[in-house]
């Protein structure tokens, strides 16, 4: 039996709300219906904070800080959908959108890609940065997967998911910044990889389109997720 | 946990693997010596190819993906190998102000490399460094290890003259 | 080692330096190496030898003396400083030991960039040799640390380093009290103390120059440090650019092992530590603190989400302080002469003195050691002699890609943390470049949005694509393409990473741009609106035109 976890209470957006002391702002949202966006965090996988789409205003705090690793505390008060928060994430979704090739119409993950509901809900009706068009590449030499890097925004689930659920840690990053992109083993083709399991995790937990199944078509591309908890919560009972 | 996987043995013969090989004993075969191990091999390769990554990743148990990883996000790591010589311009602020970016421009074009490359004849490799902290003596360049300071476009181009003609 | 025993060293380096009736000290840190000093520092030995003259006439390679610029430096116990000394020039200097100085080398020290310094991290620079540590003791080297650990408690030491008002001398300027007292208080079996000795602002190389001049400085700071908040390992994280810092502070902590100040129970005491080094590989991110724990730690440097700040979980996981070469620098003096002393120099917030890396357009570069509230102006006119050829001031950089310009309507300006941070800049690391009607602002900020883009680790989004869309619009405002849209697209970027960012890197990304569209906004208008670049370095000039001088 796990001892019992001290209650804070606070208020999201106006309501009186209350966690438990190890959950963070977003757990506490989630679990009471109070949207905040996200590309990283994914339920069941190590927090990176790295997206700052759930950045959000806490009264008192000069800072906007990620409800995806901000812990709850006694008495808190958190604004989750400022005008300003909101400036701020269209222009983040908007960024993301003019670093690779996002084209909606052709994409396998079509109608089921969290980026593209993001940008939906959001309201982005046009991206007013201008687009780098970068060249990037397909990997197609998997037997079962591919990987398109027209359509990675670098969020790492797949990085996490193989290395924490899979522990496999095929996936990496490489370089930095603006050349950053993910690589399986040394930087070889997908299907010679010599760690890989061929689980598919990745491309299940993969927000867009970018890891996707051989043989689907515009739209038909449907992640399934819920083995994630399921994973993580019997390893931790296990543990 | 046993763990079944030995600690591999060198890609070859080279006597140079036992510096490695060192570094890695130092860091107790850990993942944490991943870059203290890069560095060891890049001073005595003079760069990391996949055969050093491997050997290393699996020796200090890291992913492979982890060390190619790492050796790509440091910029004093580099996956080819150097020219004979190298030239390096230093782009810090003192040496930018004092007009380095000029002294690259016509590098640039004597040689036709942009920096991170290495003339088609493996004579010269071209870089850029983020500041060499030699500020008082701007604009800076380092010629195979040898710092000059104050150093003008005639003189960088006089330098490498010598060595493309050589 | 015993105090007793290290009385003793002192007293012997003592007595057998005073047999030396002749000194002549050579500057071989880096700046002057780089102009042969080696060269000359052999020549000088060879002729003392020639001469038969070593018994009484000493040849000591030392650290920076701080003109780089008039490098080869040679300083000689008549109390001369000989310049752009070569070779050949060995003769004349030991000749003149006897007599007149030697007219056409000498380096007149009667002048502001000599007087106006106050030397307590660099009171050795420039005075022992760096590959000695009995040098360093006989200049009362390791005292500190003995007093710390024989008659101090380990929060007393703490205590005066609260006392004293030392910030740190990094760049953001957190009380290092304040951090050391959340160390100590942090519930751990190990803790971890690391030097941050990854200078990357391209533009500063104080930490060089005193790695290089005064290893056993920065060591003693780390062990006062370790000692006041239990630590018993170290790291110092070095840039691998910088290989003379790595070869001495790689013989300082050997030396120190071999006296026993570094390992097990110190001076017979409980307090064990052990220091080892960690190369930095290129990232000025890395100078983020979860970053560098990252690298230390043999990762990719990436920075974390703060909380957790390292003083609770940082290196491995365990309670860890960090903090740059220059604040370590500067506690044996602290503990040596008391907070009160320390706290006694400089302005009401901002303690002590600062070193400064002085470069660009600006007579004297080199490094530089004042008392923090010193004005811009005596920084750039007195102490740097003003501007060379007849040019006229037009900004002076500080903070690097963290900072920002200031024009010659804040010359006035004490220089302290709050008043460079109100300015819109920031003290940063101690890098200051000077620039005269040349350089175009416009420039300078690409250069450091150029920077930041190629550092930025790529890890959250607003810095990674923002810093690439920043750099994209200020180039296209230097090819005179720009329109007013875009303007207003990068004031917006400017906010965005501001705030948006996950670290240091990406929040302060946006300083150089803010800075100088502050101060300097006519030059973007002209740009923009009448496709001219007014100091004429933008633009579609052939580069022949823009040789350097």
């Amino acid at each position: 039996m796990r001892p019992v976890a001290p209650v804070k209470t606070l208020r999201i957006d106006g309501r009186d709300l209350s966690g438990r002391q190890e959950e963070t702002i977003l757990d506490v949202a989630r679990q009471n219906g109070i949207f905040i966006p996200r590309l990283c965090e994914m339920d069941g996988l190590t927090d990176v904070g790295a997206c700052r789409l759930c950045l959000v205003e806490i009264k008192g705090q000069n800072k906007l800080l990620p409800a995806c690793v901000t812990s709850v505390e006694e008495g808190m008060e958190v604004t989750t959908d400022s005008e300003r928060l909101q400036g701020y994430r269209k222009m983040i979704l908007e960024l993301l959108l003019t670093e690779r090739n996002h084209v909606c119409s052709v994409c396998v993950s079509n109608g089921h890609c969290e980026l593209q509901m993001l940008a939906q809900r959001l309201g982005i009706t046009h991206v007013h940065f201008p687009y780098r068009f970068p060249k990037e590449e397909v990997d197609a030499s998997h037997d079962r997967f591919v990987i398109d890097h027209n359509r990675c925004i670098l969020c790492t689930r797949c990085v996490r998911v193989c290395d924490e659920i899979e522990g496999a840690h095929t996936w990496d990053i490489m370089g930095r910044g603006i050349d950053a992109k993910v690589i399986t083993d040394l930087n070889e083709p997908w299907g010679t990889s010599e760690t890989c399991t061929s689980c598919g995790k990745c491309v299940h937990v993969c927000p867009t389109g970018a890891l996707f199944e051989k043989g689907r078509s515009v739209a038909e591309m449907l992640k399934r997720r819920q083995f994630l908890p399921y994973l993580t919560m019997m390893r931790e009972e296990n543990e | 946990m046993p763990s079944y996987v030995a600690k591999p043995t060198p890609p070859n013969q080279d006597k140079r693997w036992k510096l490695v090989d060192a570094t890695i004993r130092r860091q107790g075969q850990q993942q944490r010596g991943l870059i203290e191990t890069l560095h060891t091999v890049q001073e005595a390769f003079g760069y990391l190819d996949a055969q050093a990554l491997r050997y290393v990743a699996m020796s200090l148990r890291v992913p492979l993906s982890r060390a190619y990883g790492v050796a790509t996000f440091y910029h004093f790591f580099t996956l080819k190998p150097a020219g004979e010589h190298t030239c390096v311009i230093c782009m810090g602020t003192a040496c930018y102000i004092k007009g380095s970016q000029q002294l690259l421009d016509a590098v640039q074009r004597d040689l036709g490399i942009v920096p991170g490359e290495t003339t088609a004849d493996k004579k010269v490799s071209l870089l850029t460094a983020r500041c060499l902290g030699s500020c008082g003596l701007a604009p800076a360049v380092v010629y195979d290890q040898e710092v000059a300071g104050k150093v003008g476009t005639p003189a960088i181009r006089e330098h490498l003259k010598k060595w493309t003609h050589a | 080692m015993t105090p007793e025993e290290l009385d003793q060293i002192a007293e012997t380096e003592r007595e057998a330096q005073s047999k030396f009736t002749q000194r002549v000290n050579v500057c071989v840190a880096a700046g002057c190496l780089s102009c042969q000093s080696q060269s000359v520092k052999d020549a000088l030995d060879q002729e003392v030898t020639r001469r038969g003259t070593k018994d009484h006439c000493q040849v000591k390679g030392v650290g920076c003396m701080g003109l780089c610029s008039e490098g080869p430096l040679v300083s000689t116990n008549t109390g001369v400083l000989y310049k752009k000394v070569e070779a050949t020039d060995g003769g004349a200097i030991l000749d003149s030991l006897d007599g007149a100085p030697v007219s056409r080398l000498v380096c007149p020290t009667d002048v502001p960039f000599f007087q106006r310094q106050k030397k307590i991290v660099l009171e050795n620079s420039g005075i022992i040799d760096p590959d000695r540590v009995e040098d360093y003791v006989a200049a009362n080297g390791y005292t500190a640390l003995i007093k710390a650990l024989t008659e101090m408690t380990s929060r007393e030491v703490t205590e005066q380093i609260t006392r004293s008002g030392l910030r740190g001398r990094g760049g953001a300027g957190y009380p290092t009290g304040l951090k050391w007292s959340t160390v100590s208080k942090s519930v751990g079996t190990q803790k971890y103390v690391i030097c941050n000795a990854d200078e990357g602002d391209p533009g500063a190389f104080m930490d060089r120059s005193v790695l290089e001049s005064d290893p056993h400085r920065v060591l003693e700071g780390m062990l006062i440090a370790a000692y006041a908040v239990g630590a018993s390992e170290g790291y110092i994280y070095v840039r691998a650019e910088y290989p003379l810092a790595i070869k001495r502070l790689r013989t300082a902590i050997r030396q120190a092992e071999h006296i026993g100040l570094l390992g097990s129970n110190i001076c017979g005491t409980r307090f064990s530590f052990r220091v080892d080094l960690r190369l930095g590989a290129g990232a000025f991110v890395c100078g983020e603190e979860t970053a560098l724990i990252a690298s230390v730690e043999g990762k990719r440097g990436t920075p974390r989400p703060r909380p957790p700040y390292p003083a609770m979980e940082g290196l491995f996981g365990a309670p860890t302080l960090i903090n740059n070469v220059e604040t370590f620098a500067n506690i044996a003096p602290i503990i040596r002469n008391g907070g009160e002393w320390y706290a006694g120099i400089g302005t009401e917030k901002s303690k002590g003195t600062k070193v400064f890396a002085l470069a660009g357009r600006v007579e004297n570069t080199g490094l530089v050691e004042v008392p923090m509230g010193i004005s811009l102006r005596e920084m750039v006119f007195d102490i740097g002699g003003g501007i060379p050829d007849g040019r006229k001031f037009k900004a002076v950089q500080t903070g690097g890609p963290s900072g920002g310009c200031l024009p010659s309507d804040c010359l006035d300006m004490p220089v302290d943390y709050e008043s460079l941070a109100r300015a819109g800049s920031i003290m940063g690391s101690g890098g200051m470049i000077v620039m005269d009607e040349s350089s175009c602002m416009v420039d300078v900020a690409k250069y450091f949005m150029d920077f930041c883009m190629t550092e930025s680790c790529g890890k959250c989004i607003p810095c990674r694509v923002g810093t690439y869309q920043m750099h994209r619009i200020l180039t296209a405002i230097g090819n005179m393409t720009a329109t007013p849209q875009d303007m207003k697209m990068l004031e917006e970027l400017c906010d965005l990473l501001k705030h948006t960012s996950l670290c240091g890197l990406g929040q302060s990304a946006p300083n150089p741009v803010v800075s100088t569209l502050r101060s300097f906004a006519e030059e973007y208008r002209a740009h923009i609106e009448d496709h001219k670049c007014p100091a004429g370095v933008c633009g579609a000039q052939p580069a022949e035109e823009r040789e350097t001088a």
